[in-house]
């Protein structure tokens, strides 16, 4: 699996995108993360107009073995959240990097320990 | 100290097959090749291949091979004929249930005891104390086989292409020595699916040469390498119990609803009898709880124990939960009390981290197969 170079990622195994010109940010969790849960089958993701704070949970995603915490890997406001993978959590599993993706968020502060691509593969191995 | 998990026969193929592997009772098991929704469904339409070699076989052989396990087991053994197999289980002085298994007559004299892996040392240290004072031998055959499954409708076609024995004269819960693909086995049509299949016992030398035979000769009927995550969501689905959710040395086999496995009247006495006939007289008086199915009326899964509700109070505790590839909603297996517990008792919840899911309160199993 590769993870995409235009992304950035957390240690929790979220991924990042570049901030638009409004500074919003699309966040999902990535193949390796989707590959160890195995099928999702429910995603609780935050909603529109929440706030999130970088390494605190924001939201559940059960597979048939296990509970995984979601968490914020920035902290901002939730401006969208994905409807298709609420209504269809296989998504994530087929398209983790694309369809997949889980919110977007309005940035105010990102913390200074988000990972690049090559870190990151080096990270989870 | 972490002992060091133990690896099957299968253990390379598994590997170069990409599974995900887990942490099985002491061994490393694979969890799913792919989608573990695709291989449940693939079981449910076409056919799978488990790998099962952690599971303990266990050999008891002698003149009262058989008097030895109608003392050791709640189960009338000595009457089993000779190539049938049967559910049985084996308890403590006190009842309680120290595991379930399966027990294959392969002779007169000589009884297969197959036992679930996380408690085949107990159920060997057992056998083996209970059979002392009888003209029997108890042997651990454990590092003697492998266990190989096929699951599903196409199974009977697949393993009928790779042998003579005479699959249409073996019934569900029976077992005949035969050659598989030119490998010495016991063919047994056995499962743990809900689906009509097999379970071949071989020595593990030959295990690869069957796996990648039935994997060919499988092919064109759609069978694929199945993981043990599928295996609970298809033995749940099938109503089964698990050792160590729905069944505990805490609980007699007459509060799991299976106390039909008790034979009060087979001949001598058995381990457990006193308190099982107490158990059976509390259990057909005054149930405490009884064992349910489940159905989520939302998407969340219940897990074990998970508390269910009845307005605010209590009422009992989720013993398996997973979503139903089947029914598309998550199911459930639950002790709750008896008052709650008719198919159709409004109002039950579960509480799942803090959030009370509605739940119907279904008989089991959720699904059985035409047959």
């Amino acid at each position: 699996m590769s993870n995409p170079q235009q992304l950035r990622y957390s240690k929790e195994h979220e991924w990042l995108s570049a901030a638009d010109e409004n500074g919003v940010a699309t966040v999902g969790i990535t193949e390796f993360a989707a590959n160890a849960l195995g099928d999702v089958v429910y995603a609780q993701l935050p909603e529109v107009g929440d706030t999130v704070t970088a390494g605190e949970t924001c939201g559940e995603l059960e597979s048939t073995k296990s509970v995984s915490d979601l968490y914020a890997p920035v902290t901002g406001e939730v401006v969208a959240a994905n409807q298709d993978v609420v209504d269809d959590p296989s998504l994530v599993n087929s398209a983790p990097f694309e369809g997949g993706w889980l919110f977007k968020v309005k940035i105010t502060e990102e913390p200074a320990d988000l990972l690049t691509a090559d870190e990151y593969t080096d990270f989870a191995g | 100290m972490t002992p060091v998990p133990r690896r099957t026969a299968l253990d390379a193929l598994h590997r170069a097959l990409g599974a995900t592997m887990t942490d099985f009772a002491g061994w490393e098991m694979p969890l799913r090749y792919g989608s573990e929704r695709d291989e449940h469904q693939a079981v449910r339409t076409r056919a799978g291949l488990f790998d099962l070699s952690h599971m303990g076989e266990i050999t008891l052989t002698g003149p009262q091979a058989g008097e030895a396990l109608d003392y050791a087991l709640v189960g009338h053994l000595s009457a089993l004929a000779v190539g049938r197999a049967r559910y049985t289980m084996i308890c403590d002085e006190r009842g309680g249930i120290l595991d379930d298994l399966i027990v294959y007559r392969l002779g007169e004299r000589e009884f297969m005891v197959v036992a679930n892996a996380s408690n085949a040392q107990t159920v060997l240290d057992a056998l083996t104390e209970r059979a002392a004072g009888f003209d029997a031998a108890v042997r651990d055959d454990r590092e003697n086989y492998a266990l190989i499954a096929v699951q599903g409708p196409a199974s009977p076609a697949i393993v009928k292409s790779l042998t003579d024995a005479d699959l249409d004269g073996l019934k569900y819960y029976a077992g005949l020595p035969g050659t598989v693909a030119g490998v010495d086995a016991l063919i047994a049509r056995t499962g743990y699916t809900g689906e009509d299949g097999f379970e071949l016992f071989v020595a593990p030398a030959d295990a690869e040469k069957l796996w990648q035979a039935l994997t060919e000769a499988g092919a064109e009927a759609g069978l694929v390498p199945c993981g043990l995550s599928c295996r609970d969501t298809l033995r749940l689905e099938a109503g089964m119990p698990l050792y160590g959710n729905e069944l505990t040395t805490a609980i007699t086999p007459f509060d799991a609803g299976l106390g039909r496995v008790v034979k009060f009247d087979k001949p001598g006495d058995f381990v457990g009898r006193t308190a099982l006939e107490a158990a059976a007289e509390r259990a057909a008086a005054a149930p405490p709880r009884k064992l349910v199915g489940l159905i989520a009326q939302g998407r969340r899964i219940p897990r074990a124990g998970y508390p269910v509700l009845a307005g605010e109070e209590i009422i009992g505790e989720v013993t398996s939960g997973a979503p139903s590839p089947t029914l598309g909603k998550p199911i459930a297996m639950a002790y709750v009390d008896a008052a709650h517990a008719e198919p159709g008792t409004e109002g039950v919840t579960v509480d799942i981290r803090g959030g009370r899911e509605p739940y119907q309160v279904v008989a089991l199993p959720f699904y059985k197969r035409n047959r």
